[in-house]
């Protein structure tokens, strides 16, 4: 079974990655872009045929190690 | 003394770390690798080097915090035991919950490999017994990820316990809230039990008479202190 993590910054964190980006971006003339906050997505294939037990696998990978909880928001999806 | 310096793949700093603790305690620290489930017997000092471990890849020091050798850290950190991480070693320390927070990329995007100030903010902690609370010392910074973030409450108590042992200040000790975007100008924190001391400049580096300063020497030379008395 193929999944998705997508790891995302807490809203209030400051990301300067996002902010670099985002300059980069207005100065290629990419118009109307109004804020940009860079993640992460992480593509996992699991030997779990089940779905329920894939998402829980799926969040124990997210919290124990993919994200750092103080900081991030994850998502997963089952493809 | 009888320090042990964690070893993991990418890390760059634990031969000055070792080079220092001998030189100021005059003896050998143990090198232990990451894979190794326990410490060497009578370790009283665990030392979380500096430098690059995998890579920094997924978030810096997120991987190694994850090693079997933490554990044993943490069991020797629970029971009061002491613990010194230093620039990768205290985003390690953080992301292994020994210390809260995460240190997050600089503000103005900068690798920052430099001479900087910092004050010590008290002097009666087993790190910093042999500085006068309140000094300016100066210490070398190499690091790009030394931004101190934690949620409001978590700044709250850590600076209502005075658990912030430096902060990045010029010279004459004004705090430089700009250095890197850290949260208050923090440079280092101390674990509740202010048994684990997580700091990014390196005082290691400034130990040796031949290489410059050696304001760094009394970090070493308090904890020598403080494990004689113990």
């Amino acid at each position: 079974m193929k999944a998705r993590v997508i790891v995302t910054l807490k809203p209030g964190i400051l990301d300067p990655q996002g902010k670099a980006i985002e300059g980069a971006l207005k100065s290629l003339g990419v118009d109307g872009v109004e804020s940009v906050r860079q993640g992460k997505v992480f593509e996992v294939e699991l030997a779990a045929a089940d779905k329920t037990k894939a998402e829980t696998k799926l969040k124990e990978a997210a919290e124990k190690l993919l994200s750092n909880m103080v900081i991030e928001n994850y998502r997963v999806e089952i493809l | 003394m009888k320090a042990a310096v964690l070893v993991f793949p990418g890390i760059n700093r634990e031969r000055d770390m070792a080079r220092s603790l001998k030189l100021v305690s005059g003896k050998e620290a143990a090198m232990v690798w990451h894979t190794d489930p326990e410490l060497p017997k009578g370790t009283d000092l665990v030392v979380i080097p500096g430098g690059f471990s995998y890579g920094d890849y997924l978030r810096c020091g997120a991987i190694a915090a994850r090693a079997p050798i933490m554990d044993a850290v943490r069991k020797h950190a629970d029971k009061g035991g002491l613990v010194l991480a230093v620039c990768n070693g205290f985003q390690i320390a953080c992301e292994a919950g020994l210390l809260p927070g995460v240190l997050m990329r600089n503000a103005k995007m900068k690798f920052m490999c430099k001479e900087v100030h910092m004050r010590v903010e008290r002097s009666d902690t087993p790190f910093t017994r042999r500085y006068n609370a309140g000094s300016v010392i100066r210490v070398p910074v190499a690091h790009g990820e030394g931004n101190y973030i934690a949620d409001a409450e978590t700044i709250a108590r850590l600076e209502g316990e005075n658990r912030v042992a430096f902060r990045y200040a010029s010279a004459d000790g004004e705090v430089d809230p700009h250095f890197n975007g850290s949260t208050n100008a923090i440079a280092g924190i101390l674990s509740e039990k202010l048994n684990v001391l997580g700091l990014m400049p390196h005082p290691e580096n400034h130990v040796d008479p031949v290489v410059g300063p050696t304001d760094g020497r009394r970090l070493f030379e308090s904890l020598i202190e403080t494990l004689e008395a113990a």
